[in-house]
């Protein structure tokens, strides 16, 4: 007796059902079809009737109101702004600001994360003790209380402009900010910006080719001096042929405040340091973790080397810990840039604070204020950390697993 | 903040519960047992929380007004402490029944926010906020300030409006609460803190030293504030409306909360009228027939919660000006109860 084998499912029907998760058959097929009208249908009767009731109560809906004139001052702007602008230029001034202090703050919080979790289990006592006690400190307090101390206990005691604490007569530090002469382009910044990407260029040439001169012929090549030079030298010498490229122009005290040069504002400073000095006891942790996590024989295998302390720790441990470090590290990246929302605390103009908050209130839109802002912070979430994927994936690659 | 999202949700919600939520107010007040009115975060004056934490002010006798309509007990109120930019939120998502917290009528929010102002409590108008040590004499003189304002307000665009209208340069910034406003502007942040003039008095109040401050003589807008409801409940907004005008009626009718029992014995035919013991005025409001008397018994008339709150019987001692009524020189003026 012959048996036939079973006909195999077509390639689409089987991709299909894996798709949908399972071996079911034709009724579990059925019923997710099912599921997912359920679902769709929920979701529209949930956004059919918020529509009707807001219509039948009289409250505005819809988007048009993005094109109104918003009618009120933002303290600081990286866009050109004006009363007169409209709701949506209020958007992009927010979101810029929110993205200005999450991507200053995620480098900053790094930097600190990385020396005091590397400090942490440094062999010297008292490095050591003074990294560990920065961590259970700084973790261990609210946010929103650093966040204030910043702004009114350090910030505050600083005198007010007239007598501003001034380095040169030049930079200038007050209870308004840090003033600092402002870089006008001149004409030679061209000129000078060419020389300079030449120089990045031929530098970047001759690193490759030092490290092919390494890995293929076994040879050191001695490179630095060459990088130096070049880099120092091509725009000095672009700066004396075509002129001057930038001009400082000289903040001077005028009536209330300052007139004239870069004012960085004390609501912006006080934000980043406690945002980045709280990541930062957080990824200390993350760091240490990822540390202990490589095995000591790794350590023994490079000291055996004869790799100094430091060329292990950079060529073999941290490389390894990475791998450990970097799915928590973007979970910090992430809080640190919702946590950048507290800014209305302090008078900060984030989004949360511009947009979902004096926009919402001046429309009385909530549904489509929140609806917007909800998305924009979840679409800053997902590129931080489909960026922190692409990386991780480089990293898993270039160790070869 | 957090609120803010709370509330969102909240709005969601109530807008998927469908409509006949917010259809009956009183119904929902009486079947709840206690009416929920949105007030400051703490405005002396207005409403704030007193030493042993029972609220104040004259926002807040006006909550207590018609808990004393609805219940005859003014202590039936549950306050719920709002800031600027949270309020109407509250008041849509029907987290609150009445929201009465300083709150300026403008055609903008009579329109797009599902709100219905009932009437005027306080005449105010917006004003600025100095220190002495900066002698400065006028409002004209403040091109180039830094400003601290309370975010959510009509006082933050009115500054926009009167810096440009006169050429001036500033710098503004905005916070969540009034607190952190007044706190900024102390410790030397802002040159200026800008609001209500009402308001500008109640928080120099809290300053550490508020002899060294001084309100400028400008004034830059008009804001007249008073109670809002939701769109919507036609009964409730009549309730809440009258209220505040038989408060003010009372005032010239000379009923006070001493003399109101004396008074409802009159025969004349308007006493009669007001006190009930003539028609059904108060029956027709969704009310009883003694609801003046209520309302005189738990706050007095509105010149008695004046003076007590914010005029010569308070600390604020702030003239009755403008709020005084029609027929003593101000503007203030209740529609007739009859």
């Amino acid at each position: 007796m012959t048996t036939d084998g079973r006909k195999p499912p077509s390639q689409f029907v089987f991709k299909l059902r894996r798709a949908l998760g399972g071996q079911a058959g034709w009724a579990g097929f059925v019923f997710q079809i099912v599921f997912v009208a359920a679902l769709i249908w929920i979701g529209y009767e949930i956004f059919a009737n918020a529509r009707a009731n807001l219509q039948a109560q009289r409250i505005a809906s819809g988007f048009g109101f993005l094109w109104q004139t918003a009618g009120f001052g933002v303290s600081q702007t990286l866009i050109p702004y004006a009363e007169t602008d409209t709701y949506a230029r209020v958007f992009l001034v927010g979101l810029l600001n929110t993205l200005l202090v999450s991507i200053i703050g995620i480098v900053l919080a790094s930097i600190i994360g990385f020396i005091v979790g590397i400090g942490r289990l440094s062999p010297n006592w008292l490095v050591a003790r003074i990294a560990g006690g920065y961590v259970e400190l700084v973790r261990n307090l609210p946010l929103l209380f650093q966040i204030l101390f910043w702004y009114l206990a350090v910030l505050g005691a600083l005198p007010g402009p007239r007598q501003s604490i001034s380095l040169f007569d030049e930079v200038f530090l007050n209870n308004r900010g840090l003033v600092v002469p402002k870089p006008l382009a001149q004409n030679g910044l061209t000129a000078f910006l060419i020389a300079l990407l030449a120089a990045v260029l031929i530098s970047t040439a001759l690193r490759v080719y030092a490290r092919r001169a390494l890995f293929q012929r076994g040879q050191v090549v001695t490179i630095w001096p060459y990088v130096i030079a070049l880099l120092i030298g091509l725009p000095l010498t672009a700066a004396l042929v075509f002129g001057a490229p930038l001009m400082l122009e000289i903040p001077r005290l005028k009536g209330f405040n300052f007139s004239g040069g870069l004012r960085v504002v004390p609501e912006f400073v006080a934000l980043t340091l406690a945002l980045s000095t709280y990541t930062g006891a957080f990824i200390a942790e993350n760091v240490r973790a990822g540390i202990q996590s490589v095995h000591k024989g790794q350590r023994e295998a490079g000291a055996s080397l004869g790799l100094s302390h430091g060329a292990t720790l950079r060529l073999i441990v941290v490389p390894q810990a990475m791998r450990v470090i970097l799915p928590p590290l973007t979970n910090q990246y992430l809080n640190l840039t919702k946590n950048s929302s507290l800014a209305v605390a302090i008078g900060y103009p984030d989004l949360f604070s511009v947009f979902a908050g004096t926009t919402m209130s001046q429309t009385g839109q909530a549904i489509e204020i929140i609806a917007i802002t909800m998305g924009v912070y979840l679409l800053i979430s997902l590129v931080t950390s489909a960026v922190m994927s692409f990386y991780g994936w480089r990293l898993n690659r270039s160790l070869g697993t | 903040m957090k609120r803010t999202f709370f509330v969102a949700a909240a709005v969601l919600a109530a807008s998927l519960s469908g409509q006949s939520a917010f259809a009956q107010t009183l119904k929902t007040v009486k079947d709840r047992g206690v009416l929920s009115c949105g007030v400051s975060q703490g405005l002396p004056g207005f409403s704030a929380p007193d030493d042993k934490g029972n609220w104040t002010g004259l926002d807040v006798d006006v909550c207590r007004a018609i808990a004393a309509v609805v219940f005859n007990d003014p202590t039936k109120v549950k306050f719920v402490p709002l800031s600027a930019k949270d309020r109407f939120t509250a008041l849509q998502s029907g987290e609150i029944d009445v929201l009465s917290r300083n709150t300026t009528w403008t055609v903008s929010r009579d329109t797009s926010l599902g709100v219905n102002f009932t009437g005027i409590t306080y005449f105010d108008g917006q004003g600025f906020l100095v220190k002495k040590a900066l002698k400065v004499n006028s409002a004209l003189e403040l091109n180039g300030a830094s400003i601290c304002v309370q975010t959510g307000t009509t006082n933050e665009q009115n500054v926009a409006d009167y810096f440009k209208s006169n050429n001036m340069k500033y710098e503004i910034i905005a916070f969540g609460t009034a607190d952190e406003t007044v706190k900024a502007y102390e410790s030397g942040r802002c040159d200026v803190f800008t609001s209500d003039i009402s308001q500008l008095y109640a928080e120099r109040l809290k300053l550490s030293n508020p002899a060294d401050h001084v309100v400028l003589p400008e004034v830059i807008s008009k804001e007249p504030l008073g109670p809002l409801v939701r769109h919507g409940d036609d009964q409730w907004f009549d309730i809440v409306k009258w209220t505040l005008f038989a408060m003010i009626n009372a005032e010239e009718l000379g009923v006070t909360q001493k003399n109101v029992d004396e008074m409802a014995k009159s025969t004349k035919p308007e006493m009669k009228r007001v006190f009930g013991t003539d028609g059904n005025l108060g029956e027709q409001l969704g009310l009883t027939k003694d609801w003046v008397i209520r309302i005189v018994k738990a706050v007095g008339n509105y010149g008695e919660a004046f003076d007590r709150n914010v005029g010569a019987g308070s600390k604020l001692g702030i003239a009755r000006g403008l709020n005084q009524l029609w027929n003593k020189g101000g503007i203030q003026y209740a529609p007739p109860i009859r």
